[in-house]
């Protein structure tokens, strides 16, 4: 298990780097030099301009400056925002909460929803049940999350008025923040009603989030399903005289769910997109609405820094993943 | 002699399908690929015969005409099938104009990438090692936050439709050239290619002419679904005021314009909305088809 987990962590580090270096070049096609962009439209003079340059070590090669910027990364400083002023990595760790908030709701409403789904889909095969998941999964899956926020705020909040617009708790209720998890919060503090406001806040955009994961989810539970059904050892378990329901849910969802672990950390990175799309229609204080921010105010370090954050914790998760999968299926362990 | 013997076989056994009519039938017998396929080639004919088929001019405004709704409510008018925007434009021509800005979205990202991920697949396949390894790291990269990535290029390289087509090309690179690269490292070992090198065909002829046709299967169906999310993806750009630039009648971008008016103009931001789905539903049809039909080994 530990050479397992040393070979998986030895191919992120190459990843990790040439990460560094697009986030660290793609700044660079930026057309003007770092300063005239921070400067904006009020423009600088000359004098300035060059001392500038060689304040921010702009004045160096290119390779030097890059060599810099590794240092400075790997000792956690992303910069600061050319905005606020506030160092990236605060801003991103002040946010990132909100954010993860969301997502674990998400993938949670897409896997309760998607695996009991897909594994009657795959039990009553070619039923009016299956069809009936199976389009609403392709259907889920082609659909434009942006649209489909503004089609459930035009339902639930403007039509039936029972789930708020946007934000994550209604501006009457205060809680002090903890753990940044405002669920966890609210129920931890004696506010009254802050529970339920901050859930009700979460409902839309956790459903908006969850739909693409949920689609993805019901069709590889049922597919895996549908395989595992067909094995040898599933009928040596249906002939010993097992319940029906003992022979799915305890002999086939084990190893049904391998696949399925692994597509729902390959969401993840897509998880963090849709989180950008969700909260710039909730006006969801997390880092996506964040990142949109900094491009429409053309704040490069932010961007930069941020980009570089996601894609770590995009890693990360993928690397757990990998592990979780080495631990519920040890033939993988092995043949690596 | 050879009359006669061609028209009795002609009679008795019929004729051995061809490749092209056996995949016919094959796709034919999948409901969902002929429905993607109707749907698909009625976006065609819509996109190409957009300015005789639509009421209006995309751009036309007509200042009587603010934020009307469709015909079929009160207050709509017949003139304007599906209601009109906030500064009075019909929005069914406007759908009609934006399936051709969708579709050439589409066709042209999956074509950019196609080329570029399968000359990159192929280098990777045949020049194994330090190459190989380079390549598929930065294909590593990019998979790790796709349209993230998607989002940062067009906002270093400027809001646009190019720019975002170009960006959304670079995002969905890496499947082509994993594609490629897989197909040609199982069959550079076969026999036949063994074969043709002996008899003396260079590198390039191996790749193009050996390689790649024994690649084609996978890589047609990674294309039809390929526009599915080129469309998608660009449409979220254009959401994002990073696409197509208003006052062009590119879906996303609409349904950016209409987000100001959830709370009282419904088919501002349903109709949209609805295109996308339609268009990106049937491509996905139309590709799960194609992929049941060419090759019954990829069916999951």
């Amino acid at each position: 298990m530990l050479r397992f987990l040393l070979t998986r962590v030895s191919l992120l580090i190459p990843t990790f780097f040439g990460m560094t270096l697009l986030a660290f070049f793609l700044i660079r096609l930026v057309p003007g030099d770092p300063i005239e962009t921070m400067a904006g439209e009020r423009g600088i003079d000359a004098a300035r301009h060059a001392a500038l340059l060689v304040e921010y070590g702009l004045d160096k090669p290119v390779l030097t400056q890059y060599g810099i910027y590794i240092g400075r990364v790997l000792q956690g400083d992303l910069g600061k925002s050319i905005i606020t002023q506030v160092p990236v990595l605060d801003e991103f760790l002040a946010l990132f909460p909100a954010t993860v908030e969301l997502a674990v709701c998400a993938i949670l409403f897409a896997l309760l929803l998607g695996i009991p789904a897909g594994i009657v889909a795959a039990v009553k095969r070619n039923s009016w049940f299956d069809h009936g998941v199976m389009t609403v999964s392709l259907t889920g899956y082609s659909m434009p999350i942006f649209w489909w926020g503004l089609l459930l705020i035009m339902l639930f909040s403007v039509y039936l008025g029972i789930t708020p617009v946007s934000g994550r708790m209604d501006v009457m209720h205060y809680v002090e923040p903890v753990t940044g998890f405002l669920l966890i919060d609210a129920l931890r503090s004696e506010e009254q009603g802050a529970f339920r406001s901050a859930l009700h806040h979460l409902v839309l955009p956790a459903i908006v989030l969850g739909t693409n994961p949920l689609a993805v989810v019901a069709r590889m539970t049922r597919s895996a399903m549908l395989e595992v059904l067909g094995e040898d050892y599933i009928r040596t378990a249906r002939a010993k005289g097992l319940a029906p329901f003992r022979v799915v849910a305890v002999h086939a969802l084990r190893n049904a769910l391998i696949p399925v672990v692994t597509v729902i950390g390959l969401q993840v990175g897509v998880l963090f997109t849709g989180a950008i799309l969700t909260e710039t229609i909730f006006s969801w204080p997390g880092v996506g609405k964040w990142l949109i921010e900094a491009i429409n105010r053309r704040d490069y370090p932010v961007l930069q820094g941020g980009m570089l954050l996601l894609g770590g914790v995009v890693m990360l998760v993928n690397l757990l993943v990998d592990l979780t999968y080495g631990i519920i299926n040890p033939r993988i362990r092995a043949s690596r | 002699m050879a009359s006669t013997v061609s028209t009795s076989s002609n009679d008795t056994v019929p004729a051995m399908p061809g490749p092209l009519l056996q995949f016919w039938h094959a796709f034919a017998a999948n409901k969902g690929a002929v429905f993607g396929l109707v749907i698909v080639c009625t976006l065609l004919l819509l996109a190409l015969l957009a300015p005789w088929v639509a009421p209006h001019a995309p751009d036309e405004t007509n200042s009587a005409a603010f934020l009307l709704p469709p015909a079929w409510q009160e207050g709509g008018s017949a003139t304007y099938l599906l209601g009109t925007d906030a500064i009075g434009r019909d929005i069914l021509s406007r759908l009609i104009h934006g399936s051709r800005l969708s579709l050439s979205i589409g066709v042209v990202v999956v074509l950019l990438a196609l080329v570029v991920g399968v000359t990159l697949g192929l280098i990777a396949g045949f020049y194994r090692g330090v190459v190989e390894i380079a390549i598929m790291r930065v294909m590593d990269i990019v998979l790790t936050l796709p349209s993230l990535l998607a989002i940062v290029i067009v906002a270093i390289l400027g809001p646009g439709l190019v720019n975002a087509m170009l960006a959304v090309a670079v995002v969905v690179l890496p499947h082509y050239v994993r594609i490629t690269r897989a197909a040609v490292i199982s069959e550079v070992s076969k026999d036949y290619v063994t074969a043709a090198r002996v008899s003396g065909a260079g590198t390039l002829r191996l790749m193009f002419s050996e390689g790649l046709p024994n690649c084609a299967a996978p890589l047609i169906v990674q294309a039809s679904l390929g526009v599915s999310s080129a469309i998608l993806d660009a449409a979220a750009l254009g959401f994002l005021g990073l696409g197509a630039q208003p006052p062009s009648p590119e879906w996303g971008t609409m349904l950016a314009d209409a987000r100001e008016f959830v709370m009282r103009a419904w088919w501002v931001v349903t109709f949209p909305g609805l295109m996308i789905v339609v268009a990106v539903l049937a491509f996905n049809l139309l590709g799960d088809g194609l992929r049941d039909a060419l090759d019954p080994k990829l069916k999951r």
